[in-house]
């Protein structure tokens, strides 16, 4: 164990830390003893990469389930008459998907997919067993979100593709979904920036994300202030950086409208 | 009408006001806020809501020694040192171990209990000493002794981190880890609960128990070491261990 001292440090240290004010140069040790002795830096910066890894997973796997349990619940809403058979039973285990995933704590769920279900033992299935927790867990709040967005489409839109000649999936995939998707944006944006930030929670079947990184940072300096203030800020420039992302996106998509 | 009900708000707001004040200003000086991982058996853990133990047992003795209330936190084991450290609990109890390093952050108490770190494997295992555990996953609680040691000995690869010790030893079981290092006495909890566990002959490393207090408040760690002194000598601190610990 490299642990320093404050007073051994600033023996070592470059004598202009030593003339500076003492809250001052104790928060340089700080941060030093936080992101340099023993490069923790490396720590926080694999532990930032498990962070993206999950994050990135999760949200594929999210969207795609999402979009999916979207379409086949306004399909089952927005049909006329009775719904046939398969739409009806498909429509019934989506709605089963969507109240148990959203009605139980993203932690417990992790607990039940990490000690219970799939039980992982190498790394990458424990990173594996992350993402699939995740996004299943992320898929249920996009179906919401996205059928909110094929819903806000008027039923003419749909009535004009069928008369044009073009099938119920054609007409669902080159004109509602790209409309819809356009309006759900900031919804999914939502989503995404809350996906990001629960990314956190797979400490708890021993991941070392960037969270998990601060954590053990401070349970060898004993401070805390520096590894989760930091980790803090971590996150806030991941958002913004997000945001600015989503916002350019939405710009994009927005250059073809004609108000 | 209206002029009621602001006399009324007037009346409550000031009123909620002295009961603040009077609760601020009452009860500070005459309580000793203990921090502690609740999930460290025997030590510390929860029956029902409150949290009992050898450390929750031996805290209550000491209040009582030095006429004071107690009250106990439960936060993460990792966050106990800067919490008292930053003042916001007066002593820790939680099984913690005197170290050089936690030393520069807080002061200790004399050692109430020897603690040992125990290697927890499967019965059926092929680990059959400390020499066995190279190139193996470990499995630890995340911040404790074990954590640390482990970690310096074998490498962030080897070492799988756990939120409290019941989730790794749940990853043993699972077989998601090879072995478990944990103090002992929990070590002896876990094995004793689950079938298919044992605890390895050879202990990990042996190490002091002490109470942890924060550095400006040098008086209160007098009156402590007072306190444990004579708690140790009436034969209140063995009383303790031995309600929780059975003799073997």
């Amino acid at each position: 164990m490299n642990f320093i001292t404050f007073a051994k440090w600033l023996e070592t240290a470059p004598t202009w830390i030593a003339t500076l004010p003492k809250w001052l140069s104790k928060f340089v040790y700080q941060l030093y003893q936080t992101f340099v002795i023993e490069d923790r830096w490396k720590l926080f910066l694999s532990g930032l990469e498990m962070t993206f890894i999950v994050t990135i997973g999760a949200l594929i796997i999210g969207v795609v389930i999402g979009m999916l349990v979207a379409v086949i619940r306004s399909s089952h809403d927005l049909s006329r008459g009775k719904p046939n058979f398969l739409l009806r039973i498909l429509n019934a285990i989506c709605k089963a998907y969507i109240t148990v995933l959203r009605g139980t704590p993203l932690m417990v769920q992790l607990l039940i997919m990490g000690f219970v279900v799939m039980v992982p033992k190498t790394n990458f299935d424990t990173v594996l067993c992350g993402i699939i927790t995740l996004g299943i867990n992320s898929g249920a709040y996009v179906a919401e979100i996205a059928r909110s967005g094929i819903m806000s489409i008027p039923a003419g839109q749909m009535e004009a593709g069928r008369s044009l000649g073009l099938n119920y999936v054609q007409t669902m995939s080159s004109i509602i979904l790209p409309q819809a998707f356009k309006n759900i944006l900031p919804a999914l944006g939502n989503e995404l920036i809350a996906l990001l930030k629960e990314t956190s929670l797979v400490t708890t079947i021993a991941l070392t994300d960037v969270t998990k990184a601060a954590q053990v940072v401070t349970s060898r300096t004993y401070d805390a202030f520096v590894p989760y203030i930091s980790l803090a800020v971590i996150y806030l420039v991941l958002v913004m950086a997000l945001t600015k992302l989503l916002a350019v996106l939405e710009r994009r998509l927005r250059a073809g409208d004609q108000h | 009408m209206m002029k009621m009900k602001k006399a009324l708000a007037l009346v409550l707001a000031s009123v909620m006001l002295v009961l603040t004040l009077a609760a601020c200003g009452g009860e500070t000086a005459e309580k000793l806020v203990m921090g502690t991982n609740a999930a460290f058996p025997p030590y510390e853990f929860k029956e029902g809501e409150t949290i009992v133990g050898i450390d929750a047992d031996i805290a209550a003795a000491l209040a009582e020694k030095l006429g004071v209330e107690l009250e106990i936190k439960d936060m993460a084991f990792e966050s106990l040192i800067p919490a008292v450290a930053g003042g916001s609990v007066d002593i820790v109890l939680a099984g913690m171990t005197v170290t050089d390093e936690r030393k520069e952050s807080v002061n200790f108490s004399d050692s109430y209990a020897t603690g040992i770190q125990s290697v927890i494997i499967a019965e059926d295992s092929a680990i059959a000493s400390i020499d066995d555990l190279a190139g193996k996953i470990i499995g630890v609680q995340t911040g404790t002794t074990g954590d640390i040691y482990c970690s310096d000995d074998y490498g962030e690869e080897a070492i799988k981190r756990y939120d409290n010790g019941a989730l790794a030893v749940q990853a043993l079981i699972n077989g998601q880890v090879d072995c478990v290092v944990i103090d002992n006495q929990p070590a002896l909890a876990f094995v004793e609960a689950n079938e298919g566990l044992k605890i390895l002959d050879t202990e990990y490393a042996i190490e002091d128990y002490a109470i942890a207090i924060g550095k400006d408040d040098p008086e209160l760690l007098e009156k402590i070491n007072v306190a444990l002194a004579e708690l140790k000598a009436d034969g209140k601190i063995d009383e303790i261990v031995s309600k929780y610990i059975k003799a073997e």
